[in-house]
Parts: C-alpha cells; structure tokens; sequence
C-alpha cells in the first residue's frame, strides 16, 4: 500500500530531536521524558488513548505549549534546551521562523474565520513568509488545487463542510512551503463520510515526500501511511517501531492490548 | 395657547448649529481618543504582570464608579491646583475620554476574549509575530463584534457632551442657555435643541448601521436584518 511509498528513501539526518521533555499542567504531570525524533521525508504517526500526551507533544514541538524541562532541536536549530535546573527558550524570533516551516493542522480546523478560504491560505504567506500579494495567490492557488478545493476560493470557512475546511487547512499548511506538518487528529472532528477526502489529500503529501507527525486514532490510516509508529503511554513514549513491528504478530503487548480496545 | 416657534427662535437656529457643531467635534474626538485608550486599557488588564492589571483595573473601577460630571469638574476646576491646566474644551474631552475609555476597555477586553482561541493558535502556528496576531486575526474580528456595542456609547457620548456646558464649553446645550437668557423663551429653544440632539443621534446610528454592515463579511450579511440581494453579493 501508500505505507510502503516513503521505504525507498535512505536514513537521512533527522530534522526533529526532542529529548527529555517535560510538561505540568497545574501540578500534573503530562509529559515525563519523552524521547522523539523524525527523518527528513519520514512519516511518523503518535498513538496512544486520551490523555497519553499525544496532543501536548506536538503542541510543545511548535511552543504552542511551553515545556517546562528537556530539550528540542528542529532543522539543527535548537528551541529549547536545559541549562542547569532551567529550561532555555531560543528567542521569539527563532520559535516564530520554526514555526513557520512546521505549521500545524488542528482538530478543530481553526480557520481564520473573517477571512475567505483563498485569503486563508494566503494570510501566512503574506504576513509571515513576505511573500507579495501575487506570489501568494499563485501559490495558494496550487496548493487549493491539491485539495481539491480551488473552486471554493471565494466561500467563508462556515460554508464548507467540515472536511472542506480541513482540507483548506491543509493547502494553509503546505501554503508555507513546510520542512514538516505536524497534524493533530485531522479526523476526529469529522463525520464519517468525510474522513476519507481528508485522508487521502494527507495520503498524497506522503506520496511527495513530505514529512509528516501526526496524532491519530484511526488505526486503518496509521497502517497505511506511517512508516514509524510511537505508542504514547502515560506521558512517555513506550515503545517506536516500524509500522510493520507495530502490526505484526511480534508487536509489544501494551500496543497489541491499546489495538484490540480501539478497534472495538 | 403657547405660542410655539415664533420668529425669534429660527434666528437664533445658526447660533444652536454652531454649537452643535462643537458637540459632534467633541463626540468625535472623544470617541476616537477613548478608543485609542480603551484597547490600550484592554489589553493591559489581560496582560500576565499583575503590576500592570491591577492599576488598570483600579483606575477603571474608580471612573466607572464616579459621575461623569464629577470628574469634569474635578478636571477643569481642581486640576488646575496641582498645575495641570486645560481649557474648557480640553478638558472637557479629556472627561469624555477617560470615562469613554474605562467603559470601551471592558467591551474591548469581551471581545477580544470571545474571538475564537484556535484561531489564535492557528496564526501563531504559521509563525505570526504576537503583533500580526492580533493585527490579523483578533482585531478585525473583535472590532467587528464590538461595533454594535460601540455605537451604543457613540449615541450616548453625543448626548453625555451636554454635560460640558457644566465646565463652560460653548456647545449644543451652553448656545441654549445663552439664546433663553436673551429670549426668555426655553420651551421653542429646548425644543429646537432635543430636535438636533435627536436629528444627529438618529443619524449617527444610521451611519454605524451602515459601517458595520459594509465590514461584515458577506457570508453572514443575512444575519444582519437589512435586505440585501444575495445573488448579485455572490457574482461579484
């Protein structure tokens, strides 16, 4: 399947390193030492049940939540690291030009919603990327053809369907001309017969090669995209493997017993 | 039978415009000063650093606990014992504009809040600057949420000038009171005055009816009880 596309491309140096990290919301504990890296062109997938940290990882990756010990380093430039007892932040700056190659799609779309579909996906380009007004339009022009979307440039968020606007999400994201999109849970927001239009656009950025992390609870999609798979288990990655390992009959049997509960 | 609008009144009529005229610069100028300083409070009292909130909040609580012509008075005639002199139209607006401000900064701060927060995190994600933040996402849709609810104290700021005549400004209310010392007639003179105080009122409404709607996007202009033909919005 798609899974096996991403196989053919050598072990290149990884583009993401988080080491250590640590994160407490209002004296809980969510995050206890997790350890994570991703290879240019790779596609990795975090699983877990709720409340495992999945979430809170990839919003600590883009400082959408600041963590609070360990260290991360994206595209060799570090974002935070541990100076004695403290956590050390690069400056703003440094975390805004990071951000912008590794923008993110939310659960909840999170569409500007003052702003039409074509301006949405302009509206990074222009402000963040500098991009002249032209410039962007093309490009965003593009990327809404590779969702599909195009004809849809003039319509508000609110007069698209759900996947509609996830879909306009995404050609926002790849709009930045990313390094890596972090995605958390794409789907689960969706109704059902939605699910599929939206996975296969993110189906096809694996084709091209995009790296890709991404937080899901559809297990079906994470066999069919990912080439990793981390298991997230009370605030620490329990276990990253292949995504043959973690399907295969030898797969660790915290991941086999989290399996047989999601898929009912 | 009172005599009502005999000809003394209308002769007087440019002397009320003009002071009238005072009241719409002093409405205006108020208004766009305390919007200035009303976001400014704003986004103070929602600042991290208590040593910022809590001043604000204390001097907003207080403004907004006193009478406004307490502290016009207070600025134009006790002011001036501490060495901070303004004359009477200064301030007159610097009155309007503080209270103006303490009000807004609470309608500012409310809808600042109400803009969707995963919009927020979407435009940091994309590496927006807090600055482009709020330039690109949160005000233009906070303004446009605040508009009806601005224009509300707008009307009320245009009528609340009438309490500078107190500090001797030579507005709308004052030229009144100088036309009925001469003519003794205060019913056709307050008449005429209600009538203008209404005549701009009504208009002012009309015109933020209209800014509002022209800043509406044009998917929820229906939402908006004017009619407009949705075909001919959606061709262009």
């Amino acid at each position: 399947m798609t899974g096996q596309s991403g196989e053919h491309r050598a072990e290149s140096a990884p583009i993401l390193t988080i080491r250590g990290l640590h994160k407490v919301f209002r004296g809980n504990p969510i995050l206890k030492g997790v350890d994570l890296s991703l290879r240019e062109g790779e596609i990795a997938c975090l699983i877990g049940s709720s409340g495992a940290g999945k979430s809170t990882i990839l919003r600590c990756i883009n400082f959408l939540e600041r963590p609070d010990a360990g260290e991360i380093t994206v595209f060799g430039t570090p974002l935070c690291w541990q100076a004695g007892e403290c956590v050390q932040i690069a400056p703003e700056r440094t975390v805004q030009a990071a951000r912008a190659r590794m923008p993110m799609v939310f659960q909840h779309f999170n569409l500007f919603s003052h702003r039409t579909v074509m301006e949405n996906v302009m509206e990074g380009q222009v402000v963040v990327l500098r991009r002249s007004k032209a410039e962007a339009r093309a490009r965003a022009r593009d990327c809404l053809a590779r969702v599909g979307l195009l004809d849809r440039s003039d319509f508000y968020p609110r007069q698209l369907s759900g996947g509609q606007q996830q879909r306009v999400a995404i050609a926002r994201a790849l709009a930045m001309s990313p390094s890596l999109i972090l995605f958390d849970e794409p789907t689960s927001a969706l109704d059902p017969e939605l699910v599929q239009g939206v996975q296969s656009v993110i189906r096809d950025l694996s084709a091209e090669g995009m790296s890709m992390l991404i937080v899901t609870h559809e297990m079906r999609f994470v066999r069919s995209i990912a080439q990793t798979v981390h298991f997230c288990e009370g605030g620490r990655i329990a276990e990253s493997a292949p995504v043959s390992e973690i399907f295969g009959s030898d797969a660790h049997e915290r991941i086999r017993a989290f399996m047989e509960v999601t898929h009912g | 039978m009172y005599n009502f609008f005999f000809h003394e009144v209308p002769e007087h009529l440019p002397f009320l415009l003009q002071g009238a005229l005072v009241t719409i610069e002093l409405s205006l100028i108020s208004m766009a000063l305390g919007m200035v300083l009303g976001f400014c409070v704003a986004v103070g009292r929602m600042a991290a650093s208590r040593l910022v909130r809590w001043p604000l909040d204390a001097v907003v609580e207080v403004v907004r606990d006193t009478p406004l012509i307490v502290q016009l008075l207070l600025i134009y005639f006790a002011l001036p014992e501490i060495g901070i002199v303004l004359n009477a139209f200064w301030a007159g607006i610097a009155g309007l504009t503080l209270n103006l401000a303490a009000y807004l900064s609470e309608v500012f701060r409310a809808a600042i809040l109400a803009v969707d927060s995963g919009q927020r995190q979407a435009a940091v994600s994309l590496g927006m600057s807090r600055i482009a933040v709020y330039r690109r996402v949160i005000i233009p849709q906070a303004a446009l949420a605040s508009l009806p609810t601005l224009g509300g104290y707008f009307i009320a700021l245009l009528k609340d000038c009438s309490l500078v005549s107190f500090i001797s400004v030579n507005e709308l209310l004052r030229h009144a009171t100088i036309v009925i010392s001469d003519t003794f007639d205060s019913m056709n003179t307050y008449i005429m005055v209600a009538i203008i105080y209404f005549i701009m009122s009504f208009a002012s409404a009309r015109v933020i009816r209209y800014i509002e709607l022209r800043l509406t996007p044009s998917d929820r202009r229906q939402t908006i009880s004017v009619p407009l033909t949705m075909d001919k919005e959606g061709a262009r």
